[in-house]
């Protein structure tokens, strides 16, 4: 490697400090690599810079998928949760997701301890305004503010919306990468410089409103599950303290209000050219869109314990500040709330993620990972997810190793990941349960069973996860042993009250966990020793039983998937030289450099003509991940 | 992983002396061995068999039949050779047999390519070519697709795969967003619109008109104004009396299809009502239905009369596309002394009392089947895919409807979008997320 004269080297450079860069740094640290985070302020570590709240549906599951990779978000929101609840709970376990809201003062504080507390990773205050490359395009270190040259073998952006951020207040506009914060103007130019294909998206928040000026007590309360599920395999319990959140509506009035006022919206003036989420509208779009709307619901978030700020999820907006405050006095409990800070709507760069391999590396800058928002997604947990893959590959490709890939079955982040550099995105890019065409299988519940096994063979997971592992393994291998021995006949199970057809044949425990109406509570009426079972096992157990067709089904599905992905193609491979393309699939092959056949597949536009046109420049790979 | 048997017909469609039907994979030596009647015949020799359909006994063709047990043949997997008499009858016939046999279907575009690569038996050099091929198969099977789907029953397929995607989205909506203020009876409305598609999808599928479809094929109509000939042209085509001929004008009031064998293609020819100003009402729905049916033919024979004063008028001019034959008729009457041109179509001069020139008239449809159809596969296997894929997707909506977790429900919905799918074209995720932002305001 090519040195430079003041040049400290490290394996791994993580920039940001954000949900993607702190799982990146640790991840990488934790398989071994020396590496170094730069954070602008080493204060905002951590920080929750939108709606203090971790999970939700899709977005559950990604936390408990980095928990099984012993990655940080579930421990650290265990740590600073005050309301948990499990989305959902009505319904079955695969479209169940935990969410906590966070204290986000106790949410930096237990990230910085945990990040502290990890061997092998050094952190730093400064910008970074440049990237160094070496003659064939590969990254050798960052360039910092002050001119300084730190080297590395690799370099993980995860630079969230700093990247030419813009941030929109009605028809003021404040270059910041968030509020009070300087955007990143150097490494936008520097991304361009690379050749890289930039979009621009737009996201908002709400205003901020102090808490001691809302009439609660007019207002309907909402509590969070009591006892509180943690998120980490590993938290036994939660010990924080707990709150309650209370629910408003908008009215007529405020429509009115901010119909009158459209023109005064950046969105609808035509000053923000960046795309939004659909699934996150601001208050006006709601209002405009669904205009038959009476009103529309808003949650009243605490933002910690001792912190009197509350986050109106719901009424994001990036109106003038005067109408904001205006629109609070017509809002039923907020008559007389303070605002603390006005709602904004802000703007930023983003790389196309098609422009990545799996592995979040960039297929123009070899060395060069990007993760979080710089992606094109939006919320933490995506972020967390693409900053721990990255972090983990940039480490794997410092010291030579091969790289860490998971697909769609094997859990959510395979699927994000997938649909980013195959599909790329137009707007910011959230996880749905819908996303995953494996649903049943890629469970809350069962994030451990799928990814940490991979984990403990990679290195990423402490001894102190493997063993517990191992113990939640084994005894979950004697209950379903169990289910399967313990037997009843017909006429035994009807004296419980379950009804089969008296056939005279036995039926076992695992057969009458299938019926719609039989849990593991009503079969220890029968054998008492299954309630002994721990609860994470017991819904593992009663899920694989209800959903044993289905999952069989799925699992045939997963292996003709499977076949498709250990076809791979070579990264480098020049799409306008293979004949029987035609001009469409060749320019959306090119653009997205699908890294096998079944992700070519994948792309639209792409024919099954087209794919036995690739077969021929096919590499069968037998490695997928780890092994 | 195990894989299932596939069949095609391996020559290009149309008028051939011989056709090769390929079946490959682990029933191709029951395939052969029921359709035979036989055992296996020696490996890699060729043998000549009567083929029948097994679940009828109906005799198919006299044919040479070829057994290449794996790894030794072109996939490297078993495969069945029958090579049969050129002829689209013939080969309709012995799909149908084989798409009877359990655990066999028709191949999809590039399979065949795919298992040969698969089991090291694709000679890459081919590569292209095969890639040229399947991408002119399945152009060609995407424009008969359209053509079957253009009218009713494309609609029909249509507002299903919307009844159904809807649907969907609402479960899905139901579950990704439990904190938005979603209308309440979101999956009582999912339910209903699966039980409304799996009745009449289950109608559809039972109609008993699997028979009369397979005798389908290329579209021809025959237009003009009343009294050309038309339907004399029609019985000398079928060589019987199909539709009723007589000198008065407008006696053909429907629409009279008769199925023939041109070329190896089966067609379907169309004797339609005399074009003209009618008065009658009955007379003037026939004439309707006659310029509704010249629209959906694949090939339409434009007629006039040799002995009429002005013989090219009281046409529609839409009706004279690149897909039309003109025809002069009763040129024994009327001897033409300059050669009738109708918007730059040369007349073919015939005269169905005589048979004079419809030798000239048979192969030009012929020639024009062939040109436009040459490439492409028999309309029986396109429909036997459909109806595998609405079977398919009626039985993931039975599923759906006993399922006993919302989630479980969702699972089969979705397996019957993409059965559905495949014939309507691939419901994705996000057309399931646009439907879901569109009707519901989500998100804070």
């Amino acid at each position: 490697m090519t040195t430079y004269p003041d040049m400290k080297n490290y394996d791994v450079i993580v920039v940001g400090g954000g949900h993607a860069g702190c799982e990146a740094a640790a991840a990488a640290a934790r398989i071994g690599a020396e590496t170094l985070l730069v954070t602008h302020r080493v204060e905002t570590i951590g920080e929750m810079s939108c709606n203090p709240a971790i999970g939700g549906l899709g977005k559950g599951h990604l936390v408990r998928e980095i928990d099984a990779l012993d990655g940080l978000m579930a421990r650290v929101i265990d740590r600073a949760g005050i309301q948990f609840r499990v989305l959902n709970r009505s319904k079955g376990p695969a479209v169940r997701g935990p969410r906590a809201q966070a204290d986000r003062a106790l949410y930096r504080e237990a990230m910085r301890d945990v990040l502290a507390a990890q061997l092998n990773l050094d952190i730093r205050a400064a910008a970074v305004k440049d990237m160094v490359f070496n003659d064939d395009g590969a990254v050798k270190g960052v360039i910092l503010d002050g001119g300084e040259t730190v080297g590395a073998r690799a370099v993980v952006l995860t630079t969230g919306t700093f990247l030419r951020g813009l941030i929109h207040i009605g028809e003021t506009r404040i270059p910041a990468g968030r509020v009070n914060e300087a955007p990143s103007i150097g490494l936008s130019a520097t991304l361009g410089r690379i050749g890289f294909s930039l979009g621009r998206l737009k996201t908002g928040t709400p205003p901020r409103l102090d808490g001691r000026t809302i009439d609660w007590k007019s207002l309907v309360l909402q509590e969070g599950d009591n006892p509180p599920e943690p998120f980490s395999y590993l938290t036994d319990r939660i010990v924080t303290p707990q709150i309650k959140c209370g629910v408003t509506w908008t009215n007529q009035a405020v429509h009115d209000l901010i119909t009158d006022n459209l023109h005064r919206s950046p969105m609808y003036s035509g000053q923000i050219d960046g795309t939004g989420p659909r699934y996150c509208p601001s208050i006006e779009d709601k209002v405009v869109r669904f205009a038959d709307r009476q009103s529309h619901q808003i949650f009243l978030e605490p933002e910690g314990l001792d912190d009197h700020t509350v986050y109106p999820n719901g009424i994001s907006t990036s109106l003038p500040e005067d109408v904001q405050a205006e629109m609070l006095t017509l809002i039923p409990g907020l008559e007389h709330a303070r605002m603390v800070r006005p709602g904004y709507a802000i703007e930023y760069d983003y790389v196309d993620p098609r422009e990545l391999c799996p592995t979040l590396q960039a297929h123009k800058a070899p060395g060069l990972y990007l993760a979080g928002q710089i992606n094109g997604t939006t919320g933490y947990e995506e972020a967390a997810a693409l900053g721990l893959m990255a972090g983990l590959n940039a480490a794997l490709a410092a010291s030579g190793s091969k790289p860490f890939v998971l697909d769609r079955a094997d859990g959510y982040i395979g699927v994000m990941i997938d649909d980013l550099v195959t599909q790329g995105t137009r707007e910011p890019y959230r996880m749905f349960t819908s996303r995953a065409e494996y649903r049943l299988k890629l469970r809350a519940d069962n994030a451990d069973l799928r990814l940490t096994p991979l984990g403990i063979r990679l290195g990423c997971v402490s001894s102190v996860r493997a063993r517990q592992f191992e113990h939640k393994c084994a005894a979950l291998d004697l209950a379903r042993e169990t289910t399967y021995t313990l037997k009843a006949k017909p006429h035994e199970l009807a004296r419980f009250g379950i009804h089969t057809s008296q056939d005279g044949q036995a039926r076992s425990a695992a057969q009458l966990l299938g019926y719609p109406d039989v849990d593991m509570a009503r079969l220890a009426e029968i054998w008492p020793e299954l309630a002994e079972m721990p609860a994470e096992i017991t819904i593992i157990v009663e899920t694989e039983n209800r959903y044993a067709g289905y999952l069989r089904r799925q699992d045939a599905d997963i292996a003709a998937f499977r076949k498709d992905e250990a076809l791979s193609l070579p990264g480098d491979l020049d799409y306008s030289s293979i004949g029987g393309l035609s001009t469409e699939a060749r320019n959306k092959l090119a653009g997205a450099r699908p890294a096998t056949l079944g992700a070519a597949s994948r792309i639209a536009g792409v024919t099954p003509a087209a794919l036995v046109a690739l077969l021929r420049h096919v590499r069968r790979d037998g490695a997928r991940m780890v092994n | 992983m195990k894989y299932d048997s596939i069949f095609a017909v391996a020559t290009a469609p149309g008028r051939a002396g011989i056709a090769v039907v390929r079946v490959s994979g682990p029933d191709a030596g029951t395939a052969l061995r029921r359709i035979r009647g036989e055992e296996l015949p020696p490996p890699r020799k060729a043998v000549r068999s009567r083929l029948r359909d097994p679940a009828t006994g109906e005799a198919i063709d006299g044919a040479l039949c070829l057994w290449f047990p794996a790894p030794a043949s072109v996939t490297g997997e078993d495969v069945a050779e029958f090579h049969i008499h050129g002829g689209h009858a013939i080969s309709a016939a012995l799909a149908v047999a084989l798409g009877r046999i359990d655990g066999i279907r028709a191949a999809e575009p590039g399979e065949f390519t795919r298992r040969a690569f698969e089991h090291d038996k694709l000679d890459l050099t081919e590569a292209e070519a095969v890639a040229d091929l399947v991408d002119a198969e399945t152009a060609a099977q995407r424009r008969q697709a359209l053509r079957q789907l253009d009218g009713e029953l494309g609609r029909l397929y249509d507002a299903w795969r919307d009844e159904l995607t809807r649907a969907l989205a609402h479960v899905e909506a139901h579950f990704d967003f439990p904190d938005e203020d979603l209308p309440g009876e979101l999956m009582a409305a999912a339910k209903a619109r699966i039980s409304g598609v799996l009745g009449a999808m289950s109608a559809h599928l039972d109609d008993g008109r699997r028979g009369e479809r397979i005798r389908d094929g290329v579209r021809i109509a025959i237009v003009g104004p009343p009294n050309v000939g038309k339907s004399s042209l029609l019985n000398a085509l079928a060589g019987r009396d199909a539709a009723i001929v007589a000198e008065t004008a407008g006696t053909t009031r429907d629409v009279i299809e008769v199925h023939l064998d041109l070329g190896g293609f089966a067609a379907v020819v169309a004797d339609t009502a005399g074009l003209r100003e009618a008065e009658d009402a009955v007379e003037r729905e026939g004439i309707r239905r006659a310029l509704a049916n010249a629209d959906d033919a694949d090939i339409v024979i434009v007629m006039f009369d040799a002995t009429a004063a002005e013989p090219a008028t009281g046409i529609e001019r839409r009706l004279l596309g690149d897909n039309a034959l003109v025809v002069l008729n009763k040129i024994d009457l009327q001897s033409m002394t300059t050669p009738l041109e109708i918007a730059g179509l040369h007349a073919l001069e015939i005269s169905v009392k005589t048979g004079e020139g419809l030798d000239r008239l048979l192969d030009a449809m012929r020639d024009c089947i062939t040109d436009r159809f040459a490439v492409g596969e028999a309309p029986v296997l396109t429909r036997a895919r459909h109806r595998a894929a609405l079977e398919e997707c009626t039985a993931a909506l039975r599923g759906a409807e006993s399922a006993a977790l919302p989630e479980l429900m969702a699972e089969d919905l979705r397996l019957a979008v993409r059965a559905l799918g495949r014939i309507t074209g691939r419901v994705g995720v996000e057309d399931i997320l646009d439907l879901v932002f569109s009707e519901f305001c989500i998100g804070k």
